[in-house]
């Protein structure tokens, strides 16, 4: 039990450091990367308005060069060094739920400028406008909860990739 | 540092946090599907929920320390408690129903070479896109 916490404990301060280091922390530089029509007129590394500021991209493709290689690298017949086995999503299937989950996420992240991550990060820097909008998405998480419940989709730890 | 150069570095610590905890306990680095396997109907066991925490717990304390750190604050662009509200309510529901999140879907199902990630990656970056543009002329 300790054993795993300290190492999700350990992974959870790397990425938040990581998301902070990487500007995602910023609201300003994740809509600056949103507003693609900003490219006409330029493109800026500091969120100037009206610029685009292709920063995300910067954090995705680091993030992504990385994790390529971990899910390639790593062993799954053997176990993970704190569990018994991997516990990885195993679908494949293109269904409605996840094309609409994805359309109302990008609506709401398009509105603010904060994915899940970056508002968890953000939120013990006390302000309020980051408190409003993770208990919103806690009770949004909390109602799609109780909506695949409802449909009758499993809510497992294999269903939810994050 | 050029911020270019600063956000591959962010990114590659999210990378290299993404590995650890597949490497430590065989997980997707999903920050959706980490807190709302805390949430709800189907809660999982003690033992499940303690990693959860440690994980979240993780990412506030460090977010909040880097960012005082490197002298940011919070939200950037002013938004009204209403719309943030509403936009949190999006956020919320809509990666638990498509079952992942920018990290994920984005960092980790693309890792992955997932074909669901990819469509889900794909539909929430356009739907960003198209709502900023939306905005941008109601706006203006």
């Amino acid at each position: 039990m300790f054993q795993r916490a300290f190492w999700a404990l350990l992974s959870g301060l790397l990425f938040g450091a990581g998301l902070a280091v990487g500007g995602m922390t910023q609201t300003a530089k994740v809509l600056g990367f949103l507003d693609i029509g900003g490219m006409a007129k330029g493109v800026t590394s500091t969120a100037q308005s009206g610029l685009w500021d292709p920063s995300l991209a910067f954090v995705m493709g680091g993030a992504l060069l990385v994790s390529l290689v971990a899910f390639a690298l790593t062993p799954r017949k053997s176990k993970p060094w704190a569990d018994g086995k991997f516990h990885l999503p195993k679908r494949n299937d293109i269904d409605g739920p996840l094309l609409a989950g994805g359309a109302l996420f990008g609506v709401g992240w398009g509105l603010a400028g904060y994915c899940p991550g970056p508002a968890l990060a953000s939120l013990l820097s006390g302000s309020t406008d980051v408190f409003m909008f993770v208990a919103a998405m806690v009770a949004g998480m909390w109602l799609a909860r109780r909506f695949n419940r409802l449909l009758g989709r499993a809510n497992g730890a294999n269903e939810q990739v994050g | 540092m050029h911020p270019y150069l600063q956000s591959l570095v962010g990114g590659v610590m999210i990378g290299l946090a993404s590995w650890l905890l597949l490497a430590s306990l065989g997980r997707v680095a999903g920050i959706s599907g980490i807190a709302g396997g805390l949430l709800g109907p189907d809660a999982p066991s003690a033992e499940e929920r303690g990693w959860r925490w440690a994980f979240i717990l993780g990412l506030m304390v460090a977010g909040v320390l880097t960012m005082g750190w490197l002298g940011q604050s919070a939200i950037t662009v002013p938004r009204s408690p209403w719309l943030l509200g509403a936009a949190g309510l999006l956020v919320g529901f809509g990666t638990v129903l498509g079952s992942g999140c920018t990290s994920g879907h984005g960092v980790c199902g693309l890792g992955r070479r997932s074909s669901r990630s990819l469509m889900a990656t794909l539909v929430f970056m356009g739907l960003g896109m198209a709502t900023v543009a939306i905005a941008k002329t109601l706006v203006a």
